[in-house]
């Protein structure tokens, strides 16, 4: 496969660091190289938080990206942040709930969806990171929909078990936006 | 094989430190080692082990002198301020011929510094953590799976040489994710009888000591640890060397910063660049013997670290008059590019063509 | 003639080796470092004993005794005796300090060890200056007392006040036991004696942490004759550091500190709260060491 470089980009407790453990499971299921990095520090307080997820075929150099291929970002002030860096012809996808700005980009591919008041209306409150991470296995294909609900079911832990079929609830709601 | 699971770097060297027999731990919370602490919070009570947060590193450091004293596989872990007031204990510890572990999950200094990634304790972990004649075996791994890797092993060097071993990370590697494959738990433990078990009235007296007020005594007591330090030297260097064999320009980093110029290396041999990695998985004994070897063919040297240039000193002593050494470094819990690393490359290879 | 049955009435405990040590004559540590061996014998308990020496006058402690030793960094004890006793909880381990090891360098070793309940046995030896490096001012230095580095007497002004120790321990919930005796007589020496005795017993019945502190002297750095010494002794140093127990859950009729600790926490809900997960690791923990497996 082609190296794929996802940042994960919004708020402390959108779930991003979340999400972007989600699809490195599915990376690590399919047997690829993958790593996944957070933003630390008095960032955990509420603040923006981000995440760099690589999945690759060869031994991953910097797990720190810093030219992704695939941009989720959750709030403005990621899209400003983040949006200069998305390599030309990548994946920039956005939760236009929370982003009420267009990307600048016109190399790349935008996609906007709704994803916070879609999981809201479909009583998936919280769960727009996974909306949006369905969203992003469409249109990139990087795992199968077998690998992806593998990956939650390994991500999700144990004392929460009751919120994974939610969370494939959420996969399927980005999946056909 | 155990099943690959994604682990943090700092959970992977605890979880690898319990299966390799280590039942104490004894801390001090500071970023970024944290999550260490923490895991060990967590599984510890459950292993019939004993994690302690101590009042302070100091105290924490003195703690792991009477566990290993006590004959315990025992470890600390901290970030550089904290290593830095673990160093009288570390000291001690080396004086007085005691096995255990201790982290560094370095972050930016001097001073309260950042808390972000950095290479900056380079000298003070190969040059002697703490006053007198010392070392101590340091490793520095650079995946989280050999972060597991190496804190398995660690306790078994620490118990063949009498000597503390450190594992070198940083903010990067201590916090990021990758697959892992735990190793299986350890069962034979070494028998440890020079340790302070209480003699049960069935040998001499044990002493963990290391005070000798008479100079010639300590003399010898510092010219055998020597000794040892000699076979360590001897057996434990170790090192990872990629495109090497053939390359012009070799790129000498460890930990977080080999793994940005191994993208650096990579993309100057697509430019047709013979570039090699060269990665020192010990920081001391530096591998001093592979890369002694390289000199036969390498035109140019370049140490990449997260510092002002302290490995550099080392690749120095080894190359010598061979080959020009240079360095590029970023500071402060600034991350080097790949790119930036690759432009350095190039510099490097136009000058060799003059 | 007469056949004459021998007795003996005197002699050098088990646990003491038989060598010269570094105390100057008249000091109260080989009093004290006697009783402390006397004591290891009697309970029968030189195999199971590891002591943790200071630095200070008593460092080559761990030449005097022929039971296991550690030798600590300054003030580091409370802490090294606590790595010790978590590997062996089984086993008895005690910490000799004088006052700056204790009181100054290692107070914050003091009071968390204490704070803890670590299960150790402390003897603290209170001579209100520093002997090995020649008679500096010790944080149980008194008021106008002339030391090297408080020439015109100790200037509560600009060095503050003397550190009572067991006063300042007798506030913690880890703490058992705290009594504060002297040396300068044989019934004094038969008290103290006594108090030792309680604290390594302490130990070995699991009650916590335990400390005597050993008002003394130093003849040497007080440039006193030993005699003149313990008058000075008696007529400053005991005013400020009354002799006496300074706390004694097992008097109070608690069977160790940690049922002290909770009856004086009655009106606090979540000190006093169910906690089944600690339950169920700490029957875990004692089924291991039931079963060897520790």
């Amino acid at each position: 496969m082609e190296e794929m470089r996802v940042v994960f980009a919004g708020f402390g407790g959108q779930g991003l660091l979340f999400a972007g453990k989600v699809v490195a499971y599915a990376g690590l299921l399919d047997e690829h190289e993958v790593s996944w990095l957070p933003s630390y520090g008095p960032e955990m307080r509420g603040g923006t938080a981000n995440c760099s997820v690589t999945v690759s075929d060869e031994p991953i150099g910097s797990p720190l990206i810093m030219n992704p291929n695939v941009l989720i970002a959750m709030n403005n002030p990621s899209l400003i942040k983040f949006e200069s860096e998305v390599t030309p012809g990548g994946k920039i996808f956005i939760d236009t709930s929370l982003i009420n700005r267009e990307p600048e980009r016109d190399d790349c591919q935008v996609y906007a969806l709704e994803a916070t008041n879609m999981a809201e209306e479909a009583g998936l409150k919280g769960l727009a990171n996974i909306v949006l991470v369905g969203k992003m296995l469409k249109e990139t294909g990087f795992c199968s929909f077998e690998t992806i609900e593998a990956a939650i079911r390994k991500t999700v832990p144990p004392r929460k078990a009751a919120l994974i079929e939610k969370n494939i609830e959420a996969l399927k709601l980005g999946m056909n936006a | 094989m155990s099943e690959k699971v994604l682990m943090k770097g700092n959970e992977a060297i605890a979880e690898s430190a319990i299966r390799a027999g280590c039942r104490f731990f004894f801390g001090y919370p500071i970023t970024p080692q944290t999550e260490l602490a923490a895991y060990m919070a967590k599984r510890m009570p459950k292993e019939g082990g004993t994690y302690l947060q101590a009042e302070s590193e100091v105290a924490a450091i003195n703690m792991v002198y009477g566990a290993a004293a006590a004959g315990a596989r025992v470890m600390t872990s901290s970030s550089s301020p904290g290593v830095s007031l673990k160093s009288e204990g570390v000291s001690y510890i080396a004086g007085a011929d005691l096995p255990c572990l201790i982290i560094n999950i370095e972050r930016g200094g001097p001073g309260l510094g950042s808390i972000q990634p950095s290479q900056s304790d380079y000298w003070q972990a190969t040059r002697a953590l703490g006053h007198g004649d010392f070392q101590m075996v340091v490793y520095a791994p650079a995946t989280v799976q050999e972060m597991a890797d190496v804190a398995y092993g660690a306790f078994d060097i620490a118990d063949k040489y009498r000597t503390p071993v450190m594992i070198l990370g940083d903010g990067m590697l201590g916090q990021m994710m990758e697959p892992v494959e735990l190793p299986e738990r350890k069962t034979d433990l070494p028998e440890k009888p020079w340790a302070t078990t209480g003699h049960g009235n069935v040998r001499q007296k044990n002493i963990a000591n290391s005070l000798y007020l008479d100079a010639e005594e300590l003399e010898k007591s510092n010219i055998a640890r020597y000794e040892r330090y000699d076979q360590i030297k001897a057996n434990e260097q170790r090192a990872e060397l990629v495109d090497c064999d053939d390359a012009d320009i070799i790129i000498v980093a460890f930990g977080a910063s080999s793994r940005i110029a191994r993208s650096a290396v990579r993309a100057a041999r697509e430019e047709g660049i013979k570039a090699g990695l060269f990665r020192p998985i010990t920081l001391w004994p530096f591998p001093v013997d592979a890369l002694e070897a390289t000199k036969a063919h390498a035109k140019a040297y370049l140490s990449v670290e997260m510092n002002m240039g302290q490995m550099v000193d080392d690749v120095r002593l080894v190359v010598r008059d061979a080959a020009p050494v240079d360095f590029y470094g970023r500071v402060g819990g600034v991350i080097p590019t790949p790119a930036e690393v690759l432009n350095k490359i190039r510099q490097i290879n136009e000058g060799l063509g003059e | 003639m007469a056949e004459t049955q021998e007795k003996i009435v005197y002699q050098r405990p088990h646990s003491l080796a038989p060598v010269v040590t570094n105390y100057c004559p008249g000091c109260t540590h080989g009093i004290v470092n006697r009783l402390v061996a006397e004591v290891i014998d009697e309970l029968g308990i030189e195999g199971e004993t590891i002591g943790v020496s200071p630095v200070g006058c008593s460092v080559m402690m761990y030449n005097f005794y022929n039971c296991d030793f550690l030798e600590a960094a300054h003030g580091r004890a409370p802490a090294v005796a606590t790595g010790v006793k978590r590997v062996h909880p089984d086993k008895v381990v005690f910490a000799y300090q004088g006052d700056g090891d204790l009181a100054s360098i290692g107070m914050a070793e003091t009071v968390h060890a204490a704070t803890r309940g670590e299960k150790i046995t402390v003897i603290f030896i209170n001579n209100a200056i520093y002997g090995m490096t020649g008679g500096q001012m010790a944080p149980t230095s008194l008021p106008n007392q002339v030391t090297q580095t408080s020439p015109y007497g100790r200037d509560v002004s600009t060095a503050g006040y003397p550190v009572r120790v067991c006063e300042l321990l007798s506030s913690l919930d880890g703490v058992a036991y705290l009594e504060r005796v002297c040396v300068d007589s044989p019934k004094n020496i038969r008290k103290a004696k006594k108090a030792i005795k309680r604290a390594f017993q302490n130990q070995i019945d699991g009650v916590g942490y335990s400390l005597v502190e050993v008002v003394s002297t130093c003849p040497t750095n007080w440039g006193m004759t030993p005699t003149d010494a313990f008058e000075w002794m008696r007529n400053n140093m005991l005013p400020y550091y009354p002799l006496g127990v300074y706390r004694d859950v097992v008097a109070d009729g608690f069977a160790n500190a940690a049922e002290a600790a909770a009856a004086r926490a009655a009106e606090c809900p979540i000190a006093m709260a169910q906690n089944p997960q600690l339950d169920e690791i700490h029957a875990a923990n004692a089924a291991r060491v039931e079963g060897g497996d520790r």
